[in-house]
């Protein structure tokens, strides 16, 4: 763990639990009360969540095209991320649906993008956990794919959602508890960028040693 | 000719699959009208090293120089000058063996590839059969054509995997004498193969490789057989 | 840029001839769309009539279930003798032969959906004839953005493990926005007043799609398929 590291996850660690009295001092929000704290959570991961899809799209293109093999390093550890604070939008979103209005699921835009851009992020773990050989160039394909297609996939979810008579209450970004929320995303942001960068070494110290293991037979 | 080349170069040629080593350092030189045998036990990295030959698998380490190009260099025009005979054959089984060589033909830009097809198989001896299905072949059919398929774009580098597997004795020897042929016509013949007798006196280089790595060439008199059992017996 | 459509050509006409020795895909996908839209109608007609907007859904689901097994057969053929290694050995441009593959692939599914679209009319008493060239311009995007990253993918897949059941976990996630708009579009012209100007809307988002994914394709290929 590099000292980058370390100072990141400390101070991740220490916002994150102090958390709590922070997001407690927000004021509350008018119709959904306490429930809607979950928000200060979901939120950041949700960014997260989108801003590791595209990291690792891009770090794919890269490996691909500019046939960098670190980029593959980042392209993973960026995915496993993506599926991670995917699991957390995903599950913290149904809490608070589920208490603020009565139901688990909503179709709305963008829980549904998110499950899609999710799903799409695990398919790619799986190939490439399953698919034997060769499979970090098509996991690289695939991810390449998974990133050009979240405007579409937004795109048609959107409009398709918009179209049903809404059966409840859509969450509108709320303005005013700004404070709080700066102060998860910052905990959250570090968090991610330890974790990102911490994976993607482990990756490049699995090629690594590899390689001097294909060295060492040699001499 | 854009592509061609006289001479192949094969310099620390190395290859892995993850923790495994298919090829290991392999180095070596060639010349048109050389008829280089790649010998070893099955799992010795033959077919991997004919493959990265035809440009289809790319080093994990080294370089291979067809002329003074690389693969990357040489492009689609190295492609037309390299023709190869698979070890799964690469023909389809249910087209016929003259729409098999039409088609491969002119994805080789032949323009005149349907007469062509229909002399090539005329020397494999199959005219008769050239318009029945492949699917209906026997093995040493099947070769033939695929040889011809190989050979249809006039290759200055023809590689062969395992040529001889399923052959009965006459079509091994009418395959020896074509290549013979292809050989004095400066073609460079690389044919992989654990048939050792078969190629004893076809070639004028032999490579014996072992996990992967290439032993000491062993020159010299005596059959092909005790020469390979002593360069095993040295590494 | 002639050589690119002549190798694709090639491909093409290839397929056909392979395909029409024995019509091995085009029967089995066919049958395999009747069965699903059969499986699908029990579930989803009720009291003898159809729930709202099935016709659609089914259309379009036969077509993706059926479409990713003629993708998975297609590219089976290839690893018998080895041939899709002899496609990538010859000197042709790499991306013409994706090119080929996916026209041969239209051209399959464009049959199946021949037989689909006037099967689904008959039995869910979805008016086809309405705005027919909406929908036939609805199939013909959704199919090709469908068919575009099949084919790429399948032909990744032909090497790889686990590649039967990996083929729909990949393909489906990402060809999520052609599903969305093929059925919406579709249901927006079968329904009781129909709006066709939603329906072009979809057949917009389609071109679009295919226009990013083909080319997205096309460069991806050659990368993806050397080893």
């Amino acid at each position: 763990m590099s000292r980058l590291n370390q100072i990141e996850l400390a101070l991740a660690g220490l916002m994150l639990a102090a958390a709590p009295w922070v997001i407690n001092a927000a004021p509350y929000e008018s119709t959904m009360g306490l429930v809607q704290k979950i928000f200060y959570f979901h939120m950041p991961s949700a960014w997260l969540f989108l801003i590791a899809a595209i990291v690792s799209g891009v770090a794919s293109a890269i490996f691909l095209f500019g046939k960098k093999k670190n980029a593959d390093g980042w392209a993973l550890a960026a995915a496993e991320l993506a599926v991670v604070f995917g699991i957390i939008t995903l599950v913290t979103g149904p809490l608070w649906a589920r208490k603020a209005w009565g139901i688990w699921w909503v179709w709305d835009a963008r829980l549904t993008s998110s499950l899609i851009l999710w799903m799409i992020f695990v398919a790619y773990l799986l190939l490439r956990r399953y698919g034997g050989p060769g499979s970090d160039k098509l996991g690289a394909g695939m991810a390449l794919f998974g990133l050009a297609n979240v405007p579409f996939i937004f795109v048609s979810v959107n409009v398709w959602r918009t179209l049903h008579p809404q059966t409840s209450v859509v969450p509108t970004l709320p303005v005013q508890m700004g404070g709080p929320l700066w102060f998860c995303v910052f905990a959250f942001l570090l968090l991610f960028l330890a974790l990102l960068s911490m994976r993607a070494r482990l990756e490049r110290h699995r090629m690594r040693i590899e390689d001097l293991y294909l060295a060492e037979d040699e001499a | 000719m854009t592509g061609d080349f006289e001479r192949l170069s094969v310099t620390n040629l190395s290859r892995h699959y993850g923790r495994r080593k298919a090829l290991s350092r392999v180095s070596f030189t060639c010349d048109a009208g050389d008829v280089v045998g790649l010998l070893g036990p099955n799992g010795a990295g033959k077919s991997t090293l004919l493959s990265i030959l035809g440009t289809l698998l790319a080093p994990s380490e080294g370089t291979v120089e067809y002329g003074a190009h690389t693969a990357d260099q040489g492009g689609a025009g190295l492609r037309a000058r390299i023709g190869m005979l698979g070890h799964d054959l690469f023909l389809y089984p249910e087209l016929t063996a003259h729409e098999n060589l039409v088609f491969f033909g002119r994805m080789y830009g032949l323009t005149d590839a349907p007469a062509r097809a229909m002399r090539a198989l005329e020397r494999a001896g199959l005219g008769e059969r050239a318009h029945d299905a492949v699917s209906g072949f026997s093995r040493g059919m099947r070769q033939r054509v695929a040889l011809e398929r190989a050979l249809l774009h006039q290759p200055r580098l023809l590689l062969l995997d395992e040529p001889f597997t399923g052959l009965d004795q006459a079509s091994t020897s009418a395959l020896v004498a074509r290549l013979r042929e292809e050989q004095a016509r400066g073609v460079l013949i690389i044919l992989a193969t654990h048939d050792l007798d078969i190629v004893d006196g076809l070639l004028t280089r032999e490579l014996f490789l072992r996990n992967g790595r290439l032993l000491a060439i062993a020159g010299g008199e005596g059959p092909l057989r005790d020469r390979y059992r002593a360069a095993v017996a040295a590494s | 840029m002639r050589n690119f459509f002549r190798v694709a050509f090639l491909v093409v006409r290839k397929d056909m001839m392979v395909e029409a020795r024995s019509l091995e895909v085009l029967s089995t996908t066919l049958f395999f769309a009747l069965t699903v839209v059969l499986v699908f109608a029990f579930g989803l007609v009720r009291e003898g009539r159809p729930v709202d907007d099935v016709a659609a859904a089914i259309l379009w689901i036969a077509t993706a279930f059926s479409g990713t097994l003629a993708l998975g057969r297609t590219f089976e053929r290839e690893r018998q003798a080895d041939t899709l290694r002899a496609l990538l050995l010859a000197p042709a441009d790499r991306p013409a032969i994706y090119a080929g593959k996916l026209a041969g692939m239209l051209l399959l599914m464009g049959l199946v959906e021949l037989v689909l679209v006037p099967l689904v009319g008959l039995l869910f008493q979805a008016p086809i004839f309405n705005y027919p060239w909406t929908l036939v311009a609805l199939l013909v995007t959704g199919t090709t953005g469908f068919a575009a990253v099949g084919t790429l993918f399948a032909a990744m897949l032909v090497r790889a493990r686990s590649r039967d059941v990996m083929l729909p976990i990949l393909l489906y996630p990402i060809t999520v926005p052609v599903m969305i708009a093929g059925v919406r579009g579709t249901a927006a012209i079968f329904q009781s007043t129909p709006d066709e100007p939603l329906a072009r809307f979809w057949v917009a988002l389609l071109v679009f799609f295919d226009v990013v994914f083909v080319t997205l394709a096309l460069w991806t290929f050659e990368p993806v398929m050397t080893e």
